[in-house]
């Protein structure tokens, strides 16, 4: 799962014009960059920051799902939320090692997660409160997601879209696996049709954030653009994802909270109330109510491995001896 | 199909097993020292999972009284549930988390081999599917337990102390139970040849002793179990409890 606008992009780049101009031919004539390419350092800086926020959405967001996975309410669901929150690990590891061809280590960026320097995803910043937010998640936020990542899967950096062909294709049925537990909440008791709104109120506005701030207040995305490290505005892509969702949501008989949101016949489109910027650049900057508690359960993860990390180094390296010895 | 009790209560055990144990793997969800452990341990947990789902729906046909995998699951008590003491026990560091899987797949490695032959068709599907889930179970909990007993001072004392909590929930994987004199499933007796020899085999490379167990506790079968099994149920079976009857 992941994922907003990019946040805090930075594309100064020093290269001589001449190469410039060399590499917008590239961009230009859609051809895909490999690691081995030359590229200007805005370019690879941009990619790394953007590679490791991403990878680093996944391996966060496993925690607010992971949550559920003890009280999961039948076997099957269980399984099925514990094999999503692995394949979310899974896309972690692809995308470290997307960036690691960039000429950074999986280590590296670690440590900027835990040290607070690398941003990720904000919405894993709020709590998962009952059941059906498994379901809402799965829906909203992994359909935010994915509209947000098909149009990478053509992004000019080789490595990073052949990893978001894989995600895709496992986002794409981790949402429908979310829609039919909303769907069958929606027809159960009163109880579980409440619990399916209350989650729903709580995530909407949330979910709409993670595509990033408006057009005019987003920096750096027209060199993205140019670079085709982006496609589509955060604008564009959230009114792609709200006209995609408000009828699904109708289906489920819930109703979004949200008293300006309606059709607009002309546009084609929903027209929507204003989204809360102030909330999400608490939450960005680590004032959402999760921000301590999940780096908390990370960095605890993290330094209760140290030791089996470091035995297996050393394991390895007396093996290695060994057989030198033994040769 | 008749009911047959005596299978019931044995199939019953076997997919407690399963099932504690996979609910287990699934707590480290998130929390592994490595990704790599991230993706392997849920992994596991998704085998044993998947076994004991099997195993409950079966159990339910033979008792016949109309039990599905999740009332079997999530509507009895820790005093109904039959599994070892073995697989209820905490997590602790991960030395003690792949010395238990290690113990339990050497046992169910060539359990469910000599289940391949069962009468009862239910039991050698699942045994077929088992055994390979078992054999890569035992490689990766032996590789973890050979690099840590084999690696730094501090993870080779972290699994001579897993050793020490866990050697002696052994004895009990090998008692009857309900199982004896059941046709359809093997003796359990018989598979000490196998364990001993794995044990053995991946002890060796660790460095590690097989301890002597003077007072082997046991009664997992007999719904005796420790402290840790109660808490466990009440968080897993919590939410379903909840709302008695709903479909999820
Ligand atoms: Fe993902
Ligand atoms: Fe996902």
């Amino acid at each position: 799962m992941y994922s907003q606008g990019l946040i805090g992009a930075d594309g100064r780049t020093e290269e001589t014009e001449d190469f410039l101009a060399a590499f917008q031919r590239r961009m230009d004539a859609e051809e895909k960059i490999e690691p081995n390419d030359a590229m200007p350092e805005g370019y690879r800086r941009t990619l790394v920051r953007q590679i490791g926020q991403h990878a680093h959405s996944e391996i966060v967001g496993m925690l607010p799902e992971g949550n559920w996975i003890t009280r999961a309410p039948s076997l099957k669901r269980k399984a099925a939320l514990l094999a999503k929150v692995q394949d979310e690990g899974g896309h972690g590891l692809y995308l470290y090692s997307a960036a690691e061809t960039l000429g950074v280590t999986r280590e590296q960026m670690t440590e900027e997660l835990l040290s607070g320097k690398a941003k990720y995803s904000s919405i894993f910043n709020y709590p998962t409160l009952s059941w059906a937010d498994i379901g809402i998640i799965g829906w909203l936020v992994d359909g935010a997601a994915i509209m947000n990542q098909i149009p990478l899967c053509r992004c000019s950096y080789g490595p990073y879209a052949r990893a978001m062909i894989r995600v895709c294709r496992e986002e794409s049925f981790h949402q429908r696996q979310g829609y039919e537990l909303c769907l069958t909440l929606s027809r159960g008791t009163e109880a579980q049709k409440a619990m399916l709104q209350d989650a729903l109120d709580r995530w909407w506005w949330p979910c709409l954030m993670m595509f990033g701030p408006h057009d005019g207040d987003s920096l750096h995305s027209d060199q993205s653009m140019a670079w085709k490290i982006k496609r589509f505005s955060n604008d564009d892509l959230r009114q792609k994802f709200i006209d995609a969702t408000v009828p699904q949501g109708e289906y489920l008989g819930l109703t979004f909270p949200d008293p300006e949101l309606k059709w607009n016949e002309e546009k084609g489109g929903y027209d929507h109330g204003p989204i809360d910027w102030e909330e999400f650049w608490r939450v960005v900057k680590g004032g959402g109510q999760m921000n301590r508690d999940r780096i908390t359960a990370r960095k605890k993860a993290w330094d209760e491995g140290a030791w089996v990390r470091e035995a297996a180094l050393v394991h390895a390296e007396k093996r290695r001896a060994r057989q030198l010895a033994a040769e | 199909m008749a009911p047959d009790l005596e299978l019931f209560d044995a199939v019953l055990e076997l997919a407690d097993d399963h099932l504690v144990l996979g609910h287990r793997l699934s707590e480290w969800c998130g929390h592994a020292p490595m990704l790599e452990e991230d993706l392997a341990l849920p992994n596991m947990a998704l085998d044993l999972i998947g076994t004991a789902r099997t195993l409950y729906d079966h159990a339910g046909r033979l008792e016949g009284q109309g039990r599905d995998e999740d009332t079997l699951a999530y509507l009895r008590g820790d005093r109904a549930y039959r599994n070892l003491l073995l697989v209820e026990r905490e997590n602790g560091d991960f030395a003690h988390t792949m010395l238990r899987q290690l113990y339990f797949s050497a046992f169910m490695h060539p359990y469910w081999e000599a289940a391949l032959g069962s009468s009862d068709a239910v039991i050698s599907g699942v045994a077929g599917k088992a055994v390979k889930e078992m054999a890569y179970h035992i490689r990766h909990a032996a590789e973890w337990v050979i690099r840590l007993g084999d690696g730094t001072e501090e993870s080779a004392r972290r699994m001579g102390a897993a050793v020490d909590a866990l050697h002696l929930y052994t004895p009990e994987l090998f008692e009857e139970g309900a199982a004896a004199g059941c046709d359809a499933l093997p003796a359990r007796a018989a598979m000490r040849g196998a364990f001993d020899s794995t044990i053995a085999q991946v002890f060796a490379e660790a460095g590690l002793c097989v301890p002597e167990v003077a007072y082997p506790p046991s009664g997992g079968r007999r719904g005796l179990h420790g402290e840790e099994l109660g808490p466990m149920l009440a968080e897993m079976q919590s939410l379903h409890r909840a709302h008695p009857g709903a479909l999820w």
